[in-house]
């Protein structure tokens, strides 16, 4: 295959990761690995690369849509990017001394619970308004907008949400992946947000972390041009359509089906890793 | 009191939203004309990323990056595209320690100001040859 076909081929793939990413909330990050590892070949750690760069134009491309509507708290966000990118420094560092087999199976992994969060319905927290002395001094509490007027809420169990949320850059930066289930999952269930107010917190800090590990990985030549330049265009196009096309979609429906392509993923990672061929 | 009623969080978000918008942008505009330059001159060489290499080192840090995008290579520029886009999330927390100054919170701007550090850190320094 010459360079042209290649970029045409990865470029149509990654729209589609980016198209579903976006319609199902799942992020594009999930697919792209397994897809430039298993279908076109690639090493592992160049797809790793490609799909963070991808996730940091993603993520800021969908922050900038979110933070106008109000939801998103930006001390919340900035106090846990501390946690955030000192993990995917960390996570950067231990893709170089992982084997490509360990980094395909905890991929792999990672998808079989993302598949999961996917289908679950998530336990609602019920809101606690008593005001936590820690998350207070942090001046994390907020209000966001509802029908009935601002809403006020507090935060809760900051280092709780801490922890987790060093895990999930950890994992960004080991896997190239945004990761957004884990910090939904930190801020939403540990420390009681509302979930929108989450959501939209989250897909605001994915940028920042994954330029936290894009950096080490430029840095250690993990990042080639040639493969980055369709995946990057071909899923910010394909996000970027498929945020214009969430308004008119039932994604329930779609929502099984790119979780049973995910679940089907992870196993094609685990078998592969586990047979030498990632 | 009137400089602070000027810098209030909704001010801030709408700048930071448009902030990442033009970087993603720009960005994205640098990729796609290096990608054109690449395609032109080595469209129809093989593509292989089968076996790990590693970048040659001049694509590796900025200075390198910068030069190399200068010399009109397609890979240098594609490079340098990539580059801008590492920078826009870098950007953005510079952007809000200093709104977090003008808005005189010393604890935010302390927090994004690590933060800060944590990525250039990652950005600017050399971090080992594999």
């Amino acid at each position: 295959m010459n360079s042209l076909e290649f970029s045409i081929l990865v470029g149509l793939g990654s729209f589609m990761a980016g198209f579903l990413g976006a319609l199902t909330g799942l992020g594009g990050g999930v697919v792209l690995v397994p897809m430039l590892t298993l279908l076109f070949k690639v090493d592992i750690r160049y797809a790793v690369g490609a799909s963070l760069v991808s996730v940091i134009a993603t993520s800021s491309g969908a922050a900038a849509a979110y933070l106008k509507d109000g939801f998103s708290n930006i001390r919340i966000g900035m106090f846990l990017e501390i946690a955030t990118t000192l993990g995917a420094v960390f996570g950067a560092f231990l893709a170089a001394s992982v084997s490509t087999t360990a980094i395909g199976i905890i991929f792999g992994l990672v998808l079989l619970y993302s598949a999961y969060l996917s289908i679950r319905t998530p336990a609602e927290v019920p809101g606690d308004d008593q005001p936590d002395t820690l998350a207070t001094r942090l001046r994390m509490n907020g209000t966001y907008p509802s029908l009935s007027g601002p809403r006020q809420y507090y935060v809760h169990r900051v280092p709780a949400g801490f922890s987790l949320m060093f895990g999930a850059g950890a994992l960004s930066g080991l896997l190239g992946i945004g990761s957004g289930a884990v910090k939904v999952l930190a801020m939403d269930q540990a420390m009681g947000i509302p979930f929108k107010v989450s959501t939209t917190t989250s897909n605001f800090m994915i940028g920042v972390t994954a330029a936290a590990s894009a950096g080490v990985y430029l840095s250690r030549g993990y990042i080639d041009p040639g493969l980055s330049m369709p995946v990057m265009l071909g899923v910010l196009a394909g996000a970027l359509t498929g945020a214009r096309v969430l308004a008119r979609t039932k994604t329930q429906q779609l929502r099984w089906v790119f979780g049973a392509v995910i679940v089907a993923l992870g196993g094609e990672m685990i078998y592969g890793a586990l047979t030498g061929k990632i | 009191m009137l400089r602070k009623a000027e810098w209030t969080d909704q001010k801030v978000e709408i700048v930071i939203a448009n902030l990442l918008r033009a970087g993603v942008t720009l960005a994205a505009a640098t990729v796609l004309a290096g990608g054109l330059l690449f395609l032109l001159r080595h469209g129809f060489a093989p593509a292989n990323y089968r076996v790990f290499a590693g970048e040659p080192t001049d694509l590796r840090h900025w200075i390198g990056i910068v030069r190399a995008a200068f010399a009109l290579r397609g890979r240098g520029v594609i490079q340098l595209g990539l580059l801008l886009l590492i920078a826009t999330p870098v950007a953005r927390v510079a952007f809000a320690a200093f709104a977090f100054a003008m808005e005189r919170d010393w604890l935010y701007v302390g927090i994004s100001t690590l933060v800060l550090i944590v990525l250039l850190y990652s950005l600017l320094g050399v971090h080992g040859v594999v």
